[in-house]
C-alpha cells in the first residue's frame, strides 16, 4: 500500500470565510473512506481542490505525488454531486465522449454495467428517470481504472434500491491500487462499506479512523457517533 | 444464510462468528472452498477488506486454510469451530445472566423462566 492523497496544512477561504482550516491528512491506496461532515463542513471544497476546481489559499494538496492538474485528472475520477453531462446526449455519445478523453475508460465493461440495468445506449439522457440519470453518471466514473475514485454525495436522494446498486458497484469494481473517497451524510447506509471515516467539522477534521476501531472503543455505529460528535 | 451484522459492533469479528457457526453447524464442509472475498463482501454488503481480514483471522485460529491462487478452505476438521462456537454461547450465556441479575434474578429463578418459555411466545 502506498501514499495515494496528502493534504498539507490545506486552507481555504471564501472572502472572509474560511471553508478549511489548515487539513493534514493521509490515504493510502486500496481503500474506501467516507469524507462524513454536515452540511457546510468543507466537504465539498475538499473535493473540488482535490480535482482542480478550486484553488487551496494556503497549504498543498498531492495525489500520487503530484498537485492537481493534467497528471491527476489522468488517475481521479470524479463524480460531481449534480450531473453535468448535456442531457441531450445520448447514452451511447455519452460513452464515446468518455473514450476520447479518458485514456483509462472501458467502454465495454460501461456497456456491460449499463446492459444489467436495461439502458439501452441509444436513449438520451434527458428522458431517463433522475435515479437512472445518477446511475448512468456512477457507472462513467467507475469504467474508469483510475487511482482514486472521489465520490461526491453518491447516495443523495436516491431510493434505496438505488443506494445498494451504489454501494454494489462500488465493492464490484474494488481493487487493491486504487481508493475510493465517498463524501455523505447518510452514514448509516454506507458505513459498512467503508474501511476508514474522516470527520470533518467547519473546516477541521476531528476524527480520522477505521470503522470498526470506532465500534470496538465506543461500543456503537460510526452513524450514532455522528450523530453525537455533531449535537447541537 | 442470512448476513445479519449489528451495527454497534465491529464488523470484522462478526463475520468470523458467522462464518464459524457455519463450519460448526456443517453448512460449510471440511475442504470446501469459501465465496471468493469479493463474493462475500458484495453479499454481506461490507467491505472487502474486513473480508479479507476475517479471513486471515480465522486462518490464524485454524479454522480454514489459502491455497495460493486458488481461494481459502474450510479446514480439515470442525473441531475448532464448535468449541469456538460454544466458547460464544457461553459468553452470551454469561451476559444473559448478568442482565438477570441486574433484574433481581439469581440464576437458578432465570433457568424457570427458560424452562417456563413457551417457544411460540
Amino acid at each position: 500500500m502506498s501514499e495515494l492523497l496528502r493534504c498539507e496544512n490545506l486552507t481555504k477561504d471564501y472572502g472572509g470565510f474560511r471553508a478549511l482550516n489548515g487539513i493534514n491528512l493521509s490515504l493510502e491506496s486500496g481503500k474506501i473512506v467516507g469524507l462524513l461532515g454536515p452540511n457546510g463542513s468543507g466537504k465539498t471544497t475538499m473535493i473540488k481542490i482535490l480535482n482542480g476546481l478550486l484553488t487551496p489559499t494556503a497549504g498543498k494538496i498531492y495525489i500520487n505525488g503530484h498537485e492537481p492538474g493534467v497528471e491527476t485528472k489522468k488517475i481521479v475520477a470524479y463524480l460531481p454531486d449534480n450531473i453535468y453531462l448535456g442531457t441531450w446526449m445520448s447514452v451511447k455519445q455519452i460513452v464515446d465522449l468518455f473514450t476520447d478523453f479518458y485514456a483509462d475508460f472501458r467502454p465495454d465493461l460501461a456497456y456491460d454495467m449499463l446492459g444489467r440495468l436495461g439502458i439501452s445506449a441509444e436513449v438520451k439522457l434527458k428522458t431517463l428517470s433522475k435515479g437512472n440519470k445518477e446511475k448512468v453518471c456512477l457507472i462513467l466514473v467507475m469504467a474508469r481504472n483510475a487511482l482514486l475514485y472521489v465520490l461526491d454525495e453518491p447516495i443523495a436522494g436516491v431510493d434505496p434500491a438505488t443506494r445498494d446498486y451504489v454501494i454494489s458497484t462500488i465493492i464490484n469494481n474494488y481493487n487493491p491500487q486504487a481508493s475510493v473517497l465517498i463524501s455523505t451524510h447518510l452514514i448509516s447506509d454506507i458505513e459498512q462499506v467503508l474501511d476508514e471515516v474522516i470527520f470533518i467539522n467547519n473546516g477541521n477534521i476531528v476524527l480520522q479512523k477505521t470503522v470498526d476501531e470506532i465500534r470496538e472503543e465506543n461500543g456503537k455505529s460510526v452513524d450514532e457517533l455522528f450523530r453525537e460528535v455533531f449535537r447541537w | 444464510m442470512e448476513w445479519e451484522l449489528d451495527k454497534n459492533r465491529p464488523i470484522c469479528p462478526q463475520l468470523c462468528e458467522l462464518l464459524c457457526v457455519q463450519i460448526a453447524n456443517g453448512e460449510l464442509k471440511p475442504n470446501q472452498r469459501l465465496k471468493s472475498v469479493r463474493e462475500l463482501a458484495l453479499l454481506a454488503g461490507v467491505n472487502p477488506n474486513t473480508v479479507q481480514k476475517s479471513f486471515e483471522q480465522l486462518e490464524r485460529q485454524g479454522l480454514i486454510y489459502s491455497v495460493r491462487g486458488t481461494g481459502w478452505f474450510v479446514g480439515e476438521t470442525t473441531e475448532k469451530a464448535k468449541e469456538t462456537v460454544n466458547e460464544i454461547i457461553r459468553k452470551k450465556t454469561a451476559e444473559y445472566l448478568d442482565e438477570m441479575r441486574k433484574l433481581g434474578l439469581d440464576t437458578p429463578t432465570a433457568k424457570k423462566y427458560i424452562e417456563e418459555w413457551d417457544t411460540d411466545e
